[in-house]
């Protein structure tokens, strides 16, 4: 089953959770975070929306 | 003079006629082509020493029962036996390969591939035996006929279907809505990155595979020959993409309303004719083929006689 392994938020989005969560400054960091994280987890990146990403492993 | 020889000595003839079109059969079968698979030499050699065995074993089967040593058959279980650890061995050897492929074969494709390479001693066995006993019964020349004719017969045999017989292939447009990709209007996966986005909309080619009846849409849904096709053809115009990168992967996705089958690729060599190609050349496999329209109507049959 995929498995979130990591969340990308803007600091307006409200997250909370278990998965480990990384805030951004802005939209230009959210998609360097989430650029670093994809290519490091070697988990693929999805946005559910413009301020929040998750970060998702299928291995 | 040597004609006169071939004829007195036809045991010796049929064996080595037959063993000569055995083997001429699994050469004209044993090719290296897109699939790169039996590499060149030490794969081929394999094959070509057991399609030696297996011509010699068929034809040798022959003259000895000609003389009354019905034992003989049991070195053709042998042989089966023998040939059923190729399949083994194909299997194993891709399967090994197939956790090191950038885009896999997938099991479907790799039972298919041991499928024929086994299948393919029995038809150098078959042409050997059918070419001995020609010899046995008419004459060398007889067993020269039969061995042409069978290897011509052996490779009709051994033509697959392609996706085509089943599909109509077309190129479609990749779109982007936000992070939803789409080819036509099947949906395929949400993109996060922008820089994953762009590298999918400017090497990334589109395809919609229409079934073309109620049969094909069973077997296009089959995940082993999307995996197929996803692997045919980055194997033929490379792939975009490394280790790592999970958000640039080749996808195959069903439309589930309307059974269409939505496939990006990403090749290294954005070439569309060759893509195209390459596409509708995929082998059906036969681990996918479903017939559920036939399978349906028997049971409805038997029911009413019954």
């Amino acid at each position: 089953m995929a498995k979130i392994v990591g969340v990308v938020a803007t600091g307006d989005t409200e997250v909370g959770g278990g998965a480990p969560i990384f805030y951004a400054k802005d939209r230009d960091q959210l998609q360097t975070i989430a650029h670093l994280l994809e290519k490091v987890l070697d988990s693929a990146a999805h946005e559910v929306n413009k301020d929040l990403f998750i970060i998702v492993n299928r291995h | 003079m040597m004609l006169d020889w071939l004829h007195s000595h036809k045991d010796l003839t049929g064996v080595i006629m037959g063993s000569a079109f055995g083997m001429a059969a699994r050469i004209s079968m044993l090719r290296s082509d897109y699939r790169q698979y039996p590499a060149y030499p030490h794969g081929k050699i394999i094959h070509l020493a057991l399609g030696l065995i297996a011509g010699a074993l068929g034809a040798v089967a022959v003259p000895a029962l000609y003389n009354k040593d019905y034992t003989a058959i049991t070195f053709l279980s042998l042989a089966a036996q023998q040939f059923r650890e190729v399949r083994n061995m194909e299997r194993n050897t891709l399967t090994a390969i197939d956790q090191l492929e950038l885009v896999p074969r997938g099991a479907a494709y790799i039972e298919g591939i041991a499928v024929v390479f086994e299948g393919r001693n029995y038809l150098a066995i078959l042409t050997a035996f059918l070419s001995s006993l020609f010899v046995m019964l008419i004459g060398w020349w007889g067993g020269l006929i039969a061995g042409a004719l069978s290897l011509l017969l052996a490779n009709h045999f051994m033509k697959g279907k392609k996706i085509t017989h089943i599909a109509d292939v077309e190129m479609a447009p990749l779109k982007m809505d936000g992070p939803n990709l789409y080819v036509g209007d099947v949906y395929l996966m949400n993109v996060g990155l922008d820089e994953n986005r762009k590298i999918i909309q400017e090497q990334g080619i589109g395809f919609i595979l229409t079934p073309k009846n109620d049969d094909a849409r069973v077997t296009i849904a089959n995940m082993g020959q999307r995996q197929a096709i996803l692997h045919d053809v980055s194997t033929r115009l490379g792939v975009y993409r490394d280790d790592g990168d999970p958000g640039l992967l080749p996808i195959g996705k069903l439309g589930l309303r309307t059974g269409k089958l939505g496939l990006l690729v990403l090749p290294r060599e954005k070439d569309t004719d060759k893509a195209y190609q390459a596409v509708c050349n995929v082998p059906l496999l036969e681990a996918a083929v479903r017939m559920p329209t036939e399978a349906n109507r028997k049971s409805t049959e038997a029911k009413q006689n019954g």
